[in-house]
């Protein structure tokens, strides 16, 4: 427990400290009022009720659009099976300009569904939720789908058989199982939508702010410390009441079951229940995740001349002859570069977390694993200027190194580590490895062979989604001024700041790379064999 | 080992490699290094590579370019870290950003070389020095030239035209509140209507049906008609961009064009005008001093046009032939001084967005 408490002190809770510090301490004594003054503001009430029930919302839709999606991937086989999970996952990692202006296209004014339909989305608040929906769907089939893709099918047949009918047998035997890890998807869903900024902007307008939104305003644009102080340790409140709820819901439910591979619980499709069920995930997934995306690569490839590859070779030779543009191979490599940077990060620090989680119980580490979630909710703005102003002094003045990029990108990948891991840890039986003791295995070997193949897939799982949160970041790197190494979402949205088709063009092709670079690393990934506990 | 020690044993070894690692690399930064000059700047920053070469032979410098987000949050990072700056020379605080870093105390004097070629009127703090104008640009309202013809309707070419009921729902504009063209425009009304005129403007201009959107790319790229040459799905043909926009439409246009697909409406303009300057505390005040003098220089300067995207500070500097070509001067933009922004930015910002938002 003592290296994630350590990075988590050093490289989360000081620089937030820092910044909140330099805010709310004016002249050498704590100037308190200001709370009072800022949340007695009608505008910040309203911005803070807006944030609250769209990221509820949000929640909502996000669990009962891609609940069916979770139990699709976890159940049953089927062809491209493996490339469509990474599919689904690929705009995780897309940058919220590119996604949204994707969905302008689709469901704005003038775009395809306005064309075909005459239905309209932009500067509503569906078009926010459902892009909402577009990046988290992934969280939900992941986080619960690969639980349950470990559940043994038998206990819910053996409940059919005596008698229960197919909604019985799951609301009664799979539905407890799985809620540890569906609290743990609605948890990260949530929060991830609770600091919604880029959607927000895009899609929502002028007229819907979130609390991420006014803490960018108020740090990065008019520097007004104190309010933003404020508005953050109303964050950080927000995010305590709902861990604290979520932690009080899952803890009851948690209890030893017993894991199988997944290759053996999924059965191709029968009956005709289970084929709709197949068909209506993938109408889903069509209308919501890949259309979206098909825009994208659409345009990427309708050149100046038609369709072909202009944009692709324009990356090519103009980013020989100055800094503005990034050639795709070197955007590539830092982006890979740094996410494997992050993911090792990532795992290490969640991975001994929730090590340490499992074993120990009691109330300081149950706050602990709380706290190991609070970046999440944290606004990227207050972590990346409290980096600026809390490491700044040597031995730590990391404020020009490449390492500040990793390291913030595993904030954000660490909770997602824990999250995955943890449900997986604690349902491993104790008594297997009292038995492997017992055997004589020393406690390094029962770990190697009893706990590392069960959770060997949740941990490949998690590093996944640490490689595609730190891939796809975007918040806090742009506010750490960091040596011009451009991962491809700074890239991309250095294009698109640009006028004229070409740069337009150019940054499409750019993300069309991102989403085959995210797709190839989650698919190879996926091909890691892992040992299953049936092999002993 | 019994498992207690071995975590432990781990864990230590895990913060030590960790720590040597995190110093590894903030001591490599380069900051110490005599032969290095950093230069800290927003996204926007552009330059080409031979320029570049061309500083380093001379100087022996080579530059390493930090980038901080947009301008506003790049000149705020400055602020905070006054003192014990991240870099030599600050490039990219416009006016509109101006009075912060100045009454804080961000930047030392210097005066440049070459800033004799640069008109007064540019210089914000011709006492001391303590920054350097490198460029300007206007933000001005562009048109879709292919959507006004096709109406047989004329352009407009200023703000009163903007209020007319024959350009009814036409406009699209950027929150003022956290894009800087969107703010640019604003201060446009304010400079021409004057403190107390631009709030009545704004009011004919909603009922006009102007379109607001947080964004310049969202503005630009979605929105507005004539973007992506042509091929934009937008319906408005009027948008708030720069008035270096047409030119960049046409760039690396096969055949060149007779003029670009987008026009300037050119009494609509506001003019930014960005600064560069000398960091308070700099480890490297020397090549700061070598970086400052290189960004005035003629060979900076006429490398710009085409790299940003605005236009050089030296009158001497010449243009390249896509800005003469396809772009537009223009002679007499709206102006409000540093001070004044600073003063009222909030509040205006306040009353606009009650004005157009709400």
């Amino acid at each position: 427990m003592a290296v994630p408490a350590a990075f988590f002190v050093l490289f989360f809770g000081y620089p937030v400290a820092a910044i909140v510090g330099r805010g709310l301490r004016q002249g050498g004594h704590w100037n308190l009022d200001i709370v009072g003054r800022v949340l007695s503001d009608p505008d910040i009430l309203q911005v803070l009720w807006f944030t609250v029930w769209q990221a509820a919302a949000s929640t909502a839709l996000t669990l009962a659009l891609a609940l069916p999606g979770a139990y699709v991937f976890a159940r049953l086989r089927f062809p491209g099976k493996g490339l469509l999970r990474a599919v689904v996952t690929v705009p995780f990692v897309l940058p919220t300009v590119v996604a949204g202006s994707a969905f302008l296209a689709l469901g704005g004014r003038g775009g395809a569904l306005d064309e075909w339909f005459g239905l309209r989305l932009d500067t509503s608040v569906w078009a926010v939720l459902l892009a909402h929906v577009f990046f988290n769907y992934a969280v939900v089939v992941r986080t619960v789908g690969g639980f349950w893709a470990q559940l043994d099918p038998r206990q819910e047949e053996a409940a059919r058989v005596l008698g229960a009918g197919r909604l019985a047998a799951w609301r009664r035997v799979t539905l407890p199982a799985l809620a540890p890890s569906l609290g743990a998807a609605a948890l990260i869903v949530f929060l991830f939508t609770f600091t919604s900024f880029g959607v927000i902007q895009v899609l929502g307008g002028p007229r819907f702010a979130t609390l991420e939104v006014e803490i960018y305003r108020q740090t990065a644009t008019l520097l007004e410390l104190p309010t933003a102080a404020v508005l953050t340790l109303t964050q950080f409140a927000a995010v305590a009441a709902l861990l604290a709820v979520h932690a009080w819901s899952v803890r009851k439910r948690e209890s030893a079951l017993s894991l199988v591979p997944a290759e053996r619980t999924a059965r191709r499709p029968e009956g005709p229940a289970q084929w709709a069920v197949l068909w209506s995930v993938l109408a889903v997934i069509a209308l919501l995740i890949v259309l979206p995306l098909a825009v994208l690569v659409e345009r990427a490839f309708n050149g100046p001349d038609g369709y072909g590859l202009a944009f692709f070779r324009a990356l090519g030779s103009q980013s020989e002859s100055g800094t503005f543009v990034v050639a795709p191979a070197a955007a590539i490599g830092n982006s890979l570069a740094y996410a494997a940077a992050a993911t090792l990060i990532a795992l290490v620090v969640g991975g001994l977390a929730a090590a340490a989680l499992t074993r120990r119980a009691g109330r300081l580490v149950r706050g602990f694993d709380a706290l190991l979630m609070l970046p999440l909710g944290t606004s990227a703005v207050t972590v990346g200027f409290g980096f600026l102003i809390a490491l700044d002094e040597p031995p730590l003045d990391l404020r020009s190194s490449w390492f500040l990029v990793p390291l913030a990108q595993a904030l954000v990948g660490v909770p997602f580590v824990i999250r995955t891991l943890l449900p997986v840890l604690r349902s491993v039986d104790v008594r297997l490895r009292e038995a492997a003791a017992v055997l004589g295995a020393s406690p390094l070997r029962a770990w190697r062979e009893v706990e590392l193949p069960l959770v060997g897939r949740a941990l490949l799982v998690s590093a996944g989604f640490a490689f595609a949160v730190s891939l796809g970041e975007f918040g806090a790197t742009v506010f750490i001024a960091r040596p011009d190494a451009p991962t491809l979402p700074v890239a991309v949205a250095r294009m698109l700041g640009r006028a004229g088709e070409m740069n337009y063009g150019q940054a499409m092709a750019l993300s069309t790379i991102l989403m085959l670079v995210c797709a190839g690393v989650l698919l190879a990934l996926e091909r890691v064999r892992t040992h299953s506990p049936g092999e002993f | 080992m019994n498992k207690h020690a071995q975590r432990a044993a781990a864990a230590t070894t895990a913060v030590l490699a960790l720590a040597l690692v995190a110093t590894a690399c903030g001591g490599s930064g380069g900051d110490g290094d005599p032969k290095t000059v950093t230069l800290v700047t927003h996204d926007s920053f552009a330059a080409s590579k031979p320029v570049l070469k061309d500083f380093t032979e001379r100087t022996g410098y080579k530059v390493k370019v930090l980038r901080g987000g947009d301008a506003g949050a790049t000149v705020n990072q400055a602020v905070l870290n006054k003192g014990n700056p991240q870099g030599d020379v600050l490039f990219g605080v416009d006016n509109t950003l101006l009075s912060r870093p100045l009454e804080e105390g961000v930047f030392a004097p210097y005066e440049a070389k070459g800033l004799s070629a640069v008109p007064k009127g540019l210089q914000a703090d011709p006492d001391k020095h303590r920054v350097t104008p490198v460029d300007t640009g206007d933000v001005c309202v562009n048109y879709d030239r292919k959507w006004f013809a096709d109406k047989k309707l004329a352009p407009p070419r200023s703000l009163a035209d903007l209020v007319k009921p024959r350009y009814k729902n036409l406009l699209v504009t950027q929150n003022a509140a956290n894009s800087s063209p969107g703010l640019s425009f604003l201060l446009a009304t304010v400079g021409t209507y004057g403190e107390k005129g631009w709030q009545g403007y704004w009011k004919k201009l909603r009922a006009n049906g102007v379109e607001v959107v947080d964004s310049w790319e969202q503005a630009y790229n979605d929105r507005f008609s004539g973007s992506r040459g042509g091929k934009g799905k937008g319906d408005r043909p009027l948008v708030v961009s720069y008035a270096s926009s047409p030119p960049v439409e046409v760039m690396g246009a096969k055949p060149e064009p007779e003029q670009a697909p987008t026009g300037i409406a050119k009494e609509t303009c506001f003019r930014q005008t960005e600064y560069a300057g000398l960091l308070d505390g700099a480890k490297n005040t020397k090549g700061g001093k070598a970086l400052l003098d290189f960004l005035l220089s003629k060979k900076f300067q006429e490398d710009l046009p085409l790299q940003m995207f605005v236009n050089p500070a030296r009158e001497d500097a010449e243009l390249p032939k896509l800005f003469t070509k396809y772009g537009e001067t223009i002679d007499d933009p709206a102006t409000v001084a540093p001070q004044k922004i600073a003063k009222n930015r909030e509040q205006w910002i306040k009353t606009w967005t009650s004005l157009t938002v709400k």
